[in-house]
């Protein structure tokens, strides 16, 4: 089955890595990029997002001009980061590549086709 | 098995009967037709047809053939424009159910993290144990439609998100089966403490979670925590006509008549315990809370009870599951171990992370009528009246404060 691994960072999260020594940050970036390697065979594609204060809104309301905001589409602590794409057997597999994942605190699931 | 008379099905064979073969026939259909969710829908098709038909007919000689033949002759019927399902069904005949168990995968698909918690238990009701929707809105006082719809919406995700039919790999195993613990410990805990002693009205969600620990005892020798919720189970039923008293009010354990224990019950779940224990010496949350039930389930009074042993058991229990319920249970036994003072004085520590909690306000009422403080003890037994919900529980302190 296809899933899409969404990473979210958080406030407190995003203030961690920025508290980090740059030694600190490269084990950090190391330890995702060890990730992405072991699980190269089942990951079909990968994005890494933008930070947050880069995303622009637009709202579509049928009829009317489409709107245009500054900002994500919900405003909050957490925020998607990036994601990946990966086919493997079923939930528990997906659940496994999300407990290992050592960067951001929060991983959504979601079955993609 | 042969049926007894027709007319005289009584609810309790019914309950045995339908949770003896429904789990089977669900898991048989399962791995047959690869759709968690189709084959469902026919059990529980043969079951409801079953529940209306066996009280007045009996239950047919082979219970596990009558459901099977019905739930085929549905999947033919309503299967018949998927074709894959449709040829499947129609090549099977019923298989004894010789082969391994299967019932275990369904246990841990039902139980799945990634399920609500009520999901889990609903679902766990309605394919291990063969309960109907009606059943269990029934057991749980909520409205037909809001179980059929929590059912709905799990089914639909274990397909739709590719929850997995199997047992989990070993690595997985310890977490994924403290989950499934968890779901038959919180069903005995809602029948258990809901119940009023009147079990006339609604299934009685104890059998259950007692019959689901035994399977999966049975299908799980090897893991020690596993029996350790069997054995805490029984030693709390093994004590259940000593709850309440002839007007159904709740009995504290200070008040009640030992001599209605089941002594014989209380021995075996010990005797299981120490097996246990000795087995694999790997004590977990269920086997120290069990063993703690067993002291005070061996004790012939509250005094005679081994409070410095209960005591030594809670510490082992903190430290593998720190929690404030725990250390309120543990104040308590420090009352008979050391005296209410140094219990009243580890309840002042509790009471920021308790505070909402009504046994921590009775129990501390308690304690200050112990120590001849009734005014203070009055507030906290209202406090306790004010923050529960549970009937029994309302009524015991209502008694306390003379309002009844």
């Amino acid at each position: 089955m296809k899933y899409v691994l969404m990473f979210v960072e958080t406030e407190e999260f995003a203030k961690e890595l920025e508290a980090m020594g740059e030694r600190e940050r490269e084990a950090a970036y190391e330890a995702v990029g060890r990730w992405f390697a072991e699980h190269s065979g089942k990951i079909t594609h990968h994005t890494h997002l933008a930070p947050v204060h880069t995303a622009t809104t637009v709202r579509l309301s049928g009829g009317s001009e489409p709107v245009v905001t500054d900002g994500p589409f919900v405003e909050g602590k957490e925020v998607v980061s990036g994601f990946v794409e990966v086919e493997v057997a079923d939930l528990d597999e997906a659940l496994k590549l999300a407990r290992s994942w050592p960067a951001c605190p929060i991983v959504e699931i979601r079955p993609a086709s | 098995m042969s049926g007894p008379c027709p007319g005289q099905v009584s609810q309790e064979v019914l309950a045995r009967v339908v949770r003896e073969h429904a789990g089977r026939l669900a898991a048989c259909l399962v791995s047959l037709l690869g759709d968690f969710s189709a084959a469902e829908d026919l059990v529980q098709d043969a079951v409801e047809i079953a529940l209306r038909r066996w009280p007045d007919e009996g239950v047919p000689d082979r219970p596990d053939a009558w459901l099977f033949t019905v739930a085929r002759r549905r999947g033919l019927d309503v299967l018949r424009r998927e074709t894959k399902y449709h040829a499947k069904l129609a090549q099977l005949c019923w298989i004894e159910p010789s082969r391994p168990d299967d019932r275990l995968r369904l246990i841990f698909t039902c139980c799945h993290p990634a399920l609500s918690r009520a999901a889990r238990i609903a679902l766990t009701l309605r394919v291990v144990c063969g309960l109907s929707t009606a059943q269990i809105a029934a057991a749980f006082v909520v409205p037909e439609a809001t179980v059929a719809q929590r059912l709905t919406r799990a089914k639909r995700k274990i397909t739709e998100a590719g929850i997995p039919y199997r047992i989990p790999a070993a690595d997985d195993l310890p977490e994924r089966l403290e989950t499934v613990l968890a779901v038959i410990y919180l069903l005995f805990n809602e029948g258990y403490l809901s119940s009023t002693g009147d079990c006339a009205h609604a299934r009685d969600l104890v059998d259950d979670a007692e019959w689901l620990a035994t399977l999966l005892a049975d299908l799980m020798p090897n893991e020690p925590e596993v029996a350790g919720l069997l054995a805490l189970i029984r030693l709390h039923r093994a004590r259940g006509a000593a709850r309440f008293d002839a007007r159904e009010h709740l009995v504290l354990l200070a008040d009640q008549d030992r001599g209605l224990w089941d002594r014989q019950a209380i021995a075996e779940a010990s005797a299981l315990l120490m097996r246990t224990a000795r087995a694999h010496h790997r004590p977990g949350p269920y086997q120290l809370q069990a063993a703690i039930v067993a002291c005070h389930a061996e004790a012939d009074s509250l005094e005679r009870t081994d409070w410095a042993q209960i005591l030594v058991l809670y510490d082992m229990l903190l430290c593998l599951t720190p929690s404030p319920i725990i250390r309120l249970h543990r104040a308590i036994a420090l009352r008979y171990a050391k005296g209410p003072e140094e219990a009243l004085a580890e309840l002042t520590n509790l009471e920021k992370a308790l505070a909402r909690h009504p046994l921590f306000h009775a129990t501390r009422a308690q304690l200050l009528r112990e120590l001849g403080h009734n005014a203070q003890a009055r507030e906290c037994d209202e406090r306790a009246l004010a923050l529960t919900a549970n009937p029994a529980q309302q009524a015991l302190l209502r008694e306390r404060l003379g309002w009844s």
